[in-house]
């Protein structure tokens, strides 16, 4: 790690980051108790670490668990340290790197999945445009009248991305997303 | 379970925490009093087990507790109450989280019905310190009460020590309900791995055993693994006969005295430490962190070696430096493993290592420690020199404030055993020497406690000297007067064109009669002809002391590594002009230090 940094001229070393960032997918499994979530998302900032998406719900309920799944960006000697870090923290199980443990399965990248709640609102052309895309995307109609639609639409980040800056110009008045929810496929648990 | 047993578990959260400190060993505590802690004053008051200290301000409580903690190796435990009293102890905790101390503190909250109401002494304690500790828990339940205690002590000291907050809101302290015993069954998401990876330790030793320049860099993690963690160090270096450095947490678990110790590295470490660590081929780190007034520029730090990291805390391994075997356990457990391999393979040849030895003593040739000493003024590097030898043959303790005399008690000074230096290393807190000389000397009663501390330090905590008299506690301050905040008038000599902005003290109090005032002895000393006597008049006295002794005022502290400089390039005495001085960092070293 040291032989590729440059010198600077402080005690403070301000090491120039020559590894590239990467966008990584990590699954922390924690007990559900008060004031885990800040916990994880002061380390987060308190370490000056990115968070792209966060979603956070108890998956088990018998034993109180809650699996938070964090998207964030960092070089891998970053990546190593939010590991790390995390475990670190007294109500955290397990901390695994969605990323990476896809690459040791050989499964490519990990599964995504968002969902989205969009109001578009507006009459005429633009309406029926709307719902022509919409059902283009998969997107269900979960309200309407005859002035908006809300659709729900699930899918990847990319996929979610598209959909809201296509209806953008059709009468988009609000948005809702849930964050990635990730796990690896094939049959290997967490 | 029996309905008399069932009874005799029925209590209040207030009789809770006394029975669960019991429980928990705990002998004294540090705390001050107030309105949502009165029911647990009110038990401590109804019995005799544990000694309640009575401090003058909750930072002071923070430090004792740490100073008796870090010269026990049992945790340190302390009681304040809600608002204000939970703030003054951040300080404290944030000192003990960065040097890794087992601190326990009990807080008093507003009644669970007021919490989120701003209620008078209300503040979001969990939510303050909650960066600033291991872990942290708000008591709701009464019935959890006991267990959450015993889970504190649990955490506090295992792993990687560190300090624990406990917060209990006042109705809760008043509830009854059911106590429970300190049970042996951690909870499952807190583990801490104790015992080396054994493939990962005879990859090390391998290492080691082919090692033509090695080099062992020890720190405050063997101090905190124990007793046996030292003597196996002793042993593994008697054993290897490599040359051993240590941080300055680290002192005193190997012997400033014995043959293979270079000095501590670092900042302001010694030539040959540093110069060993630079041109090393095998480092050995044990329960150290690479922190940056260790490792200087990064990019030129050790370039030639490989390295071994051992720690108990999986996050400090390949955090500042690389490492290429990053062993993940508790000191005592990997170097019983490393003593065991080591003896197991071929007889090693210690002549191997000669050409190595014969280039260390080169650079210790150099005398990095060396200074002008003086028949007029007391040379502050003298003062500590002094002080060491007029007291090295007594049980003693030292503590430090932090700035230039907390370096040259570290260089001067020498440390043959572990648990006997007390210093802030990680956070850098001034005013920590004082309240932790108190805590130190609570815990050894008839040990000689002595705070080598500095004039603008020594300000900061100043009260607890009230404590120290309340309690007979004897703690000899030392203070190093030099009428300035020295080290960071040195720093603005070296980055501040000389331009001492606000580091000179214009009212200095007159500390001897500051004594009395508190009922203390106080010396003042401006010779080095009688600062023998007056050494031997602090030790002798049965009383807290206050010794003014007036040093060179602008004496600074070197050797030094420059800021944004690596450890083959430090300024040392001899060479350090004003001109060397003036030039030693660059136009960009000063933007960024």
């Amino acid at each position: 790690m040291n032989a590729h940094l440059q010198p600077t001229g402080s005690a403070y070393f301000i090491a120039k980051e020559t590894q590239k960032p990467e966008r990584h997918t990590l699954s922390v499994l924690v007990d559900n108790e008060p004031g885990v979530l800040a916990r994880v998302i002061g380390l987060f900032s308190g370490r000056g670490y990115n968070i792209e998406s966060l979603t956070v719900s108890e998956t088990e309920h018998e034993q109180h668990l809650s699996r938070i799944t964090i998207v964030t960006r960092g070089t891998a000697h970053v990546l190593e340290q939010i590991k790390t870090q995390l475990e670190r923290i007294v109500p955290v199980h397990r901390v695994v790197d969605l990323t990476v443990r896809a690459e040791e399965l050989g499964k490519g990248s990990p599964l995504e999945r968002e969902l989205v709640l969009a109001k578009v609102t507006g009459t005429g052309e633009a309406r029926v445009e709307a719902l022509r895309l919409a059902d283009a995307f998969r997107a269900k109609v979960i309200d309407a009248n005859t002035e908006h639609f809300i659709f729900e639409l699930t899918g990847k980040t990319s996929k979610i991305d598209q959909f809201i800056a296509i209806m953008k110009p059709l009468g988009l008045a609000e948005i809702c997303r849930t964050g990635v929810a990730a796990m690896n496929r094939g049959a290997q648990g967490m | 379970m029996t309905e008399e047993k069932a009874e005799r578990n029925e209590m209040t959260g207030a009789e809770m925490v006394v029975q669960a400190l019991r429980d928990n060993g705990v002998r004294h505590l540090f705390g001050y009093p107030g309105g949502a802690v009165l029911p647990i004053y009110d038990e401590l008051f109804q019995q005799d087990d544990i000694q309640h200290v009575l401090v003058r301000h909750e930072q002071g409580a923070g430090h004792a507790a740490e100073g008796y903690a870090r010269s026990t190796g049992k945790a340190g435990v302390m009681l304040v109450t809600s608002g204000p009293g939970a703030t003054n102890a951040v300080t404290a905790l944030q000192d003990a989280l960065m040097d890794s101390i087992p601190l326990v503190c009990i807080t008093g909250q507003v009644p669970t019905t007021l919490i989120g109401s701003d209620a008078f002494q209300e503040c979001d304690t969990v939510g303050i310190t909650r960066p600033c500790t291991k872990h942290n828990w708000l008591v709701k339940d009464v019935n959890q009460l006991a267990a959450t205690i015993h889970e504190a002590f649990h955490v506090a000291t295992t792993g990687r020590p560190g300090p624990v907050v406990v917060d209990i809101p006042k109705d809760v302290q008043f509830a009854k309900g059911t106590y429970v015993s300190p049970q042996t069954a951690p909870r499952t998401s807190y583990q801490p791995k104790v015992q080396g990876d054994l493939e990962k330790v005879k990859a090390a030793v391998e290492l080691m055993r082919g090692a033509q320049r090695p080099m062992l860099y020890t720190g405050g993690g063997v101090v905190n693994s124990g007793p046996e963690a030292c003597n196996l160090l002793r042993e593994l270096v008697e054993l290897t006969g490599f040359p051993i450095t240590s941080t300055l947490m680290g002192l005193g678990a190997y012997p400033a005295s014995a043959k293979n110790w270079v000095g501590m590295l670092g900042m302001h470490g010694t030539y040959e430490a540093n110069m060993a660590m630079h041109d090393c081929d095998v480092m050995v780190c044990l329960g150290a962190r690479f922190d940056d007034r260790i490792t200087g520029r990064i990019d030129a730090f050790s370039p030639g070696s490989k390295r071994i990291h051992v720690d108990i805390d999986p996050s400090s391994i390949n955090k500042n430096v690389h490492a290429d075997i990053g062993i993940v356990g508790d000191i005592a457990h990997v170097l019983e493993d490393m003593v065991r391999l080591w003896r197991a393979g071929p007889k090693q040849d210690k002549k191997a290592l000669h050409p190595w030895w014969e280039q260390i003593a080169r650079w210790r040739a150099r005398d990095s420690l060396a200074y002008r000493n003086s028949s007029d003024v007391i040379m502050p590097q003298y003062a500590i020199q002094r002080l060491y030898e007029l007291t090295k043959d007594r049980d003693v303790y030292i503590t430090t404030e932090v700035g230039q005399h907390q370096m040259w008690a570290a260089q001067h000074f020498h440390f043959d055993k572990p648990n006997r230096w007390m210093t802030s290393g990680g956070l850098g807190t001034m005013g920590y020497g004082l309240p932790a000389a108190l805590g130190v000397q609570i815990a050894h009663p008839d040990a000689l406690v002595v705070d080598i501390a500095g004039d603008a330090s020594v300000q900061m905590t100043m009260q607890e000297m009230s404590a120290a008299v309340q309690y007979e506690a004897p703690i000899k301050i030392f203070i190093l007067n030099n009428q300035y905040m020295g080290m960071v008038r040195q720093w603005q000599q070296l980055l501040h064109g000389n331009r001492l902005s606000h580091s000179y003290t214009e009212a200095m109090p007159d500390f001897v009669l500051m004594a009395q005032a508190f009922g203390a002895h106080g010396i003042r000393c401006e010779k080095p002809g009688e600062l023998d006597d007056a050494i031997r008049e602090m030790i002798d006295v049965k009383k807290p002391v206050l010794f003014d002794c007036r040093v060179a005022n602008l004496a600074n502290c070197f050797p030094m590594i420059p800021s944004g400089k690596a450890h083959n390039e430090m300024l040392l005495p001899d060479e350090a002009t004003d001109e060397a001085v003036a030039n030693a960092i660059d136009a960009k070293g000063r933007e960024l230090v």
